[in-house]
């Protein structure tokens, strides 16, 4: 079996990156948390890697805007080598915060233009959110999610949101109806019953419920809830999981590692 | 000798007792005649003038906020209740709390009131620590920035505890006026309490979010006695290795400042939270927070810490630099070049940087032979760390600026040369008469009910805690808003942090709660402080810890101690938490006092009503037998465990009905421990889907909550219900804030299992979960059926506060 090798990317700020660590160890993942100004000093270290995660947090205090400096400091000093890795095919998620970077990058939804097309920007209630919500699976591919990290998910799924800028925006109708037409939504905010959500069902207000995307090839992921703080059916909040011991996030990382091997 | 380039003489040796005041006062040292005295002749006998970097040292270490001199002092209390009785103490807290923790000795407990935080054990290996703090003056003033630094400051001291810890989550604690206090009635030059409380949480949740700890514990109290003084506490428990928890400092080890740099603000904090508050109160005493400096100081320093490359660590605090590297100092001697320390801008005076709390600076004492290493881990994350000067073996505080010495004390007259003072304290036990029998009709039950889940001090406090992100770092399994849904929740007794991502393979959690009774204290303080303690094991238990793992910490938020009765009301409760202690067999491993919360309006002055704040740590065994508040399924009974007594006094209810006598709540120690481990027994052999503990508002609120968490109705009997006094009305039942009662849930086939461990309890079978969204009470007795819908009480519940 191989070894699957993970880089969390870290830097000042970063706070999500020990239980994403904890999260693709279970999944049998060897971890690494590096901090970028070791990895500006040696930009190659990041073809040892399998998988690439930059994790939730407040970077840079996100002064500015949320994830804005580190977008800027990864585009600047690691740009060419993070594009090759995204368009070699190999899985890179961005949480939260990650999220809002591979955003301001540019890096999603198409690390090809690898230019910024959307914004995560305030949420509706102007305020920062932590809560639980139903998301929607968007499975358009034989009934199966386009992204490699998101298979074998339920249609509706459960996990943590906490964020205050977490609306995604495209840039224009073209865009969205391109995100739709290449099956690059991953997640949509919903109701329990899979109907159309009202605050705090959508707790930012979020275009279309947009809760994730993908680039079109479906390897690099961006979300904004927090699949890693439900990686045991113990972090429910009434205590559900996909078995009696491990909640549905866990299976995010698991189809990265699966993917890799 | 000391030169005078870079500093000032003060003249002290020939002043009268009048001018020792005045330049106490002027210069914001808030020390005493006895204190100013006793500095003179300290040097008289050098015959020599002190410099103001000397003085100001002084009053920094000799500061109430770092000293605690009154529960320290010298108390002579008279007690008056049907017999006047008299007690000397030499030292009010070695005679009541520690003293406890001294007896009870318990080997699970590594670290107690020596270090910035607590230690107890959590596994052969780590411990867990844990500190509550407050920040009263700064938030009163600059709410936003003060409780910013309050978290950032409890933080910490737990990076600040033994070699540091590694913090996994943070509590917040605070007590404002009403919000919906009319702007003509605050107070001039006072903010308005909804602004001190909106930019309170706002801090706390800024700095706490940006910290990635995640905030799961707290309350809110809203009482107009706290309009101008505010209280915001804030606390951190974190995780620490055992082989980490023991400083050492050896001579000729270096002095490495680490973090944030130093500027002008916070100059005087310490000495100014010993002066009541007025229009006239300075901003700039107030520290300006930067939550991601600290953040890249927590992440570097833990791995500097692995790799064992410094012996002791502590953060500055009050007093800045002067405390920190005093109290490491004290056995040994110091010199620090005080102009090596990095600054925000130039201008700052040596005793400013001396003394400035400018925030997130740590302090490291580093073998010579780590000088290199300990420095490249720090900037290979931009932090910035520098030396600024070496322990020596002279037992002396050298301060050099430029190389000329502007300091020469000796560590034995800065630490222990303060003079004890002697305090006079006084209380009158007041007599409690039950009240007037309460017959209410189904329609006042109705509208007390609907009043009480709305009151401030009741209702959901959702609007703080989602903007507190309490889920960050993933191990948050017992959360502080409990709910079968989401959108609808109920108020979880306490929170548990299951530490998997720190101590692989663990499957033991770390409990967290609170006890806090102001409205109790304005009757009685010893019932109050008895009653917040037994809240806050209450509160621990009703989730599924184990009270014998379980620890606590003080902390006094009191008026002015020159004011017998203040100081008598303090001594009181200072006593309950002895006897509370010794009698649950729960030992306090940490405390903190903050006196002199005291303002003053057109010249007349107002103390705050006394706070004690109780918060408990404990470890639990296995973080998969824990339980939540909300009901589980239809037909489960409902068990009501505890004595109900006619206990209404400084209840919610009787405050809303404007009901001036009562009984105030009281501790039946045996018999409430004696509930607790049987609810833990229970709890971890799976037989309690549910549980919930009765506190303000009764026994009506409390199982209105776990109903409308659950989106379930439930039918109650009153009459079913245990009480003393068996002539109770169905009011007084409902709503009699008794301590020591749980509400459980059980299914029918574990009643036999469950009846059996609590033989030997008070206990009744009191309802079951309904099949519909009804709250029931009924009284067949008293022909009264109170029936309510659940989703409305929650949106009731829900309502007040959601700015």
């Amino acid at each position: 079996m191989k070894k699957v090798k993970v880089l969390i990317l870290r830097t000042a700020g970063t706070n999500c990156d020990y239980e994403t660590q904890a999260a693709f160890e279970l999944c049998g993942g060897f971890v690494e948390r590096i901090h970028i100004n070791a990895l500006i000093e040696k930009k190659d270290k990041i073809f040892e890697y399998d998988i690439l995660a930059c994790p939730g947090g407040f970077s840079y205090g996100d002064d500015i805007a949320s994830g804005k400096i580190l977008s800027n400091e990864v585009k600047n000093k690691l740009g060419d080598k993070v594009k090759k890795f995204a368009l070699s095919g190999k899985p890179i998620i961005g949480i939260c915060n990650g999220f809002q970077v591979f955003v301001k990058m540019g890096l999603l939804p198409d690390p090809n233009i690898f230019e910024q097309i959307s914004t995560l920007s305030y949420n509706d209630s102007d305020k920062f959110e932590c809560r639980w919500v139903y998301l929607k699976t968007e499975k358009r591919i034989n009934g199966e999610s386009n992204c490699i990290w998101t298979k074998k998910l339920p249609d509706i799924v459960s996990l943590p949101v906490a964020h205050g800028e977490g609306k995604f925006i495209p840039n224009d109708k073209k865009l969205l109806d391109a995100l739709n037409k290449n099956n690059q939504i991953v997640f949509r905010y919903t109701s329990k019953d899979g109907g159309k959500p009202e605050y705090p069902l959508n707790p930012n207000g979020s275009v279309e419920q947009i809760a994730a995307v993908s680039n079109i090839k479906g390897n690099v992921f961006g979300l904004m809830p927090h699949p890693e703080r439900y990686v045991f059916t113990l972090q429910h909040p009434a205590r559900e999981g996909f078995d009696s011991e491990y909640g549905w996030g866990k299976v995010i990382f698991q189809n990265a590692v699966d993917f890799v091997k | 000798m000391k030169s005078a380039v870079n500093c000032k003489i003060i003249e002290i040796l020939n002043l009268s007792d009048n001018q020792l005041i005045k330049l106490s006062r002027n210069n914001v040292l808030s020390l005493s005649i006895e204190e100013m005295r006793e500095i003179q002749k300290y040097f008289e006998k050098l015959k020599i003038n002190p410099t103001d970097i000397e003085i100001e040292t002084i009053a920094q270490a000799w500061s109430e906020h770092c000293k605690h001199k009154t529960l320290t002092g010298i108390i002579e209390y008279t007690e008056y209740a049907d017999v006047q009785t008299k007690r000397t103490y030499n030292n009010l807290l070695k005679e009541t709390i520690f003293k406890a923790t001294v007896e009870l000795n318990k080997k699970w407990c590594l670290s107690v009131f020596k270090d910035n935080a607590g230690v107890i054990e959590f596994d052969s290996k780590n411990g867990v620590a844990f500190k509550v703090e407050t920040h009263n003056h700064p938030s009163a003033l600059e709410p936003y920035g003060g409780s910013a630094t309050g978290i950032g400051g409890a933080i910490r001291d737990i990076l600040g505890v033994g070699l540091g810890a590694k913090p996994l989550a943070n509590t917040d604690v605070f007590c404002f006026g009403d919000p919906n206090t009319k702007a003509y009635k605050i107070p001039e030059g006072m903010h308005h309490p909804k602004r001190i409380a909106k930019s309170v949480v706002s801090g706390v949740r800024d700095y706490g979010n940006r910290m990635g700890i995640p905030t799961v514990n707290g309350a809110v109290y809203f009482d107009d006695g706290y309009m101008a003084n505010p209280l915001v506490y804030c606390g951190t428990m974190g995780i620490i290795p055992k082989n980490k928890i023991e400083k050492k400092v050896n001579s000729e080890d270096l002095i490495l400042v680490v973090g944030g740099r130093t500027g002008r603000d916070g100059i005087h904090g310490a000495t100014f939270s010993s002066i009541q508050l007025d229009q006239e109160s300075d901003v700039s005493a107030v520290q300006i927070g930067n939550p991601i400096i600290e953040k890249k100081v927590l992440d570097a320093m833990l791995k500097a810490r692995d790799l064992n490359l410094y012996r002791a660590v502590t953060d500055c605090g009050a007093g800045g630099l002067s405390s920190a590297v005093g109290e490491l100092g004290e056995k040994t001697g110091v010199v620090v070049y005080l102009d090596k320390v990095p600054l925000k801008y130039s201008g700052l005076s040596p005793w400013e940087i001396w003394i400035s709390e400018a925030q997130e600076r740590m302090v490291f004492v580093v073998p010579p032979k780590n000088k290199n290493r300990i420095v490249e881990i720090f900037e290979k994350e931009n932090v910035e760390a520098v030396f600024i000067g070496k322990f020596t073996r002279d037992k002396k505080l050298t301060l050099k600026y430029n190389n000329d010495v502007i300091a020469s004390m000796d560590m034995e007259f800065l630490h222990n040369g303060v003079p004890k003072p002697t305090r006079y304290a006084v209380y009158k036990i007041k007599e409690e008469k039950l009240q007037k029998p309460v017959k209410m009709s189904v329609g006042e039950i109705s509208k007390a009910l609907k009043a009480l889940l709305s009151d401030l001090n009741i209702c959901s406090k959702e609007w703080i805690i989602r903007q507190y992100d309490h889920e960050v770092q993933g191990q948050t399994v017992v959360k502080p808003l409990q709910g079968n849904n989401i959108g609808i929740s109920g108020p979880g007794d306490a929170a548990v942090i299951f530490p998997y991502t720190v101590i692989k393979g663990t499957k033991k959690g770390i409990v967290l709660s609170n006890g806090l009774n102001p409205q109790y204290g304005k009757i009685n303080t010893y019932k109050m402080a008895a009653s917040v303690i037994e809240e806050s094991l209450r509160n621990a238990a009703a989730v599924g810890a184990d009270i014998e793992k379980v620890a606590v910490l003080d902390n006094f938020c009191w008026g002015n101690p020159n004011k017998p009765e203040i100081l008598g009301s303090l001594v009181r409760a200072a006593n309950a938490c002895y006897d509370m202690s010794k009698a649950f067999d729960i030992p306090f491993i940490s405390g903190k006092d903050s006196l002199n919360n005291e303002y003053s309006i057109g010249g007349k002055k107002y103390s705050i009503p006394p706070a004690l704040l109780i918060s408990a740590v404990g470890v639990i065994e296995d973080v998969s037998k824990t339980v939540t508040m909300p009901l589980k399924n239809k037909d489960n009974k409902i068990f009501l465990i505890g004595i109900t007594r006619n206990e209404l006094g400084g209840s919610v209810f009787a405050k809303i009905n404007n009901i001036k006598d009562g009984v105030v709540p009281d501790v039946y120690p045996k018999e409430s421990k004696d509930i607790m481990k049987k609810i833990y027994r229970a709890i971890n052999k799976n037989l309690i889907e549910s549980c919930h503990d009765c506190s303000e508002g009764g026994f009506a609120v409390a199982v209105s909550e776990m109903a409308f968490a659950a989106g379930k109705g439930v039918v109650i009997n009153t009459d079913a219900v245990k009480t003393e006094d068996v002539s109770m009305s169905p009011a007084e039942i409902l709503f009699s804030e008794s301590n020591g009662r749980f509400i459980v849930e059980v299914k029918h086939k574990n009643e036999f299992k469950f009846q059996e461990i609590f033989k030997g309890a008070v206990f009744a079978e009191v309802g079951y979960v309904g099949d519909n969204e009804n709250i029931v009470f009924e009284s067949k007795k008293n022909k009264i059926k109170v029936k309510e819908n659940a989703e409305n009480l929650l949106k009731i519940w829900q309502s007040t506060l959601n700015w």
